[in-house]
Order: C-alpha cells, then sequence, then structure tokens
C-alpha cells in the first residue's frame, strides 16, 4: 500500500504532539521520503531520540511503505 | 555469537565505537565511509566493528540500539547516530565536543 506525503503528513501530525510537518517525496516513487518535524516534544532531547521519535510515529510504515527516510527535526 | 550482552560491553569497554559496514580501510558502503571520514577529521581514535565479521552482529545491535541502521557511532556507551546526524554533529562542532 503506497504512501502519499499528505498521508504521512497526516500521520506523523497525528502522532507526535503539535507537530508542524513538511514531508518530500525524494525519487518520486513514493518511499523515498525527507521529513521535516517541529514540535516541542523535542526539546531537550538528543537528535537520535529526537529521530526515534518519529520512527516510532511512523509505526508499521517504517520499513514497508517508507523504504528511506530523511529526518529534520526543529523545535519552534 | 554476538548478543545485546556483547554489544553493551563493546561499546562501555571503549570510548568511540562505529559499527559499519566494512572494516576501517575497507568501508562496504557510503553511509560507513562517510562516517569513518568524519570520525578521522576530528582525529579521535576509535574502533571500527565490521558488522559482517558475524551475521548475529547486525541483529544484536538493532535490539540493544532500538535503531534499524547502520552505521551506528557510541560515544561512551551512548548511541549518537548514524552518519547524517554525526555529519550535522560535525558541522556544529557538537560532536567535537562529546568527543573531547
Amino acid at each position: 500500500m503506497l504512501l502519499s506525503t499528505s498521508q504521512l503528513k497526516v500521520i506523523l501530525e497525528r502522532e507526535i504532539p503539535d507537530a508542524v510537518v513538511q514531508v518530500r517525496d525524494l525519487t518520486g516513487t513514493s518511499d523515498h521520503f525527507a521529513v521535516d518535524v517541529t514540535s516541542p516534544i523535542f526539546d531537550g532531547k538528543s537528535i537520535i531520540d529526537q529521530h526515534k521519535i518519529v520512527h516510532a510515529a511512523c509505526g508499521e510504515h517504517l520499513g514497508g511503505a517508507i523504504h528511506a527516510l530523511q529526518i529534520k527535526t526543529r523545535t519552534p | 555469537m554476538f548478543t545485546k550482552e556483547t554489544i553493551q560491553d563493546i561499546v562501555t569497554s571503549k570510548p568511540v565505537v562505529l559499527f559499519a559496514k566494512g572494516t576501517r580501510f575497507q568501508p562496504m558502503c557510503g553511509f560507513s565511509a562517510r562516517a569513518i571520514e568524519i570520525l578521522d577529521r576530528t582525529g579521535v581514535e576509535f574502533e571500527v566493528v565490521n558488522i559482517f565479521e558475524d551475521e548475529s552482529i547486525r541483529p544484536s545491535l538493532v535490539a540493544y540500539s532500538n535503531w534499524p541502521t547502520t552505521p551506528q557511532l557510541f560515544i561512551n556507551g551512548e548511541l549518537i547516530g548514524g552518519s547524517d546526524i554525526m555529519l550535522e554533529m560535525f558541522e556544529k562542532g557538537d560532536l567535537q565536543k562529546k568527543l573531547a
């Protein structure tokens, strides 16, 4: 089941509190995405822990519909 | 045979450990090569564990760190991340601070 950029945006904004998310399809094949996620939940966390939050929010899609995920996290 | 405990022993026995695809001088993946290059540029002493040396390394590592991809850098037992996070931290000077 392919994921669109808008579907992934909805998933991430639903799973990550107060998140503002931008999603780009890197290759046009709907499985290599770049996501830019802003949320207060990242404050004070190491980058790897921030990325783990994004991974967890992707749930079973990661490794399934999502083959590659480039992550940029920010705090507001 | 590697287990989560073996991985814990390795990352806590040496200050800087990089799990990579291939060896220090023969990395077999672009991301692993980039991670090694970044560490070389910091001049720090580091150990490279080639995950291809034993097929039980990767599943134990992924289970231990709860992170699916390689390379994986550990500093003083703490998971830092892969080459993208290493590059981001290196450019901000944060990696050098952690290694100091």
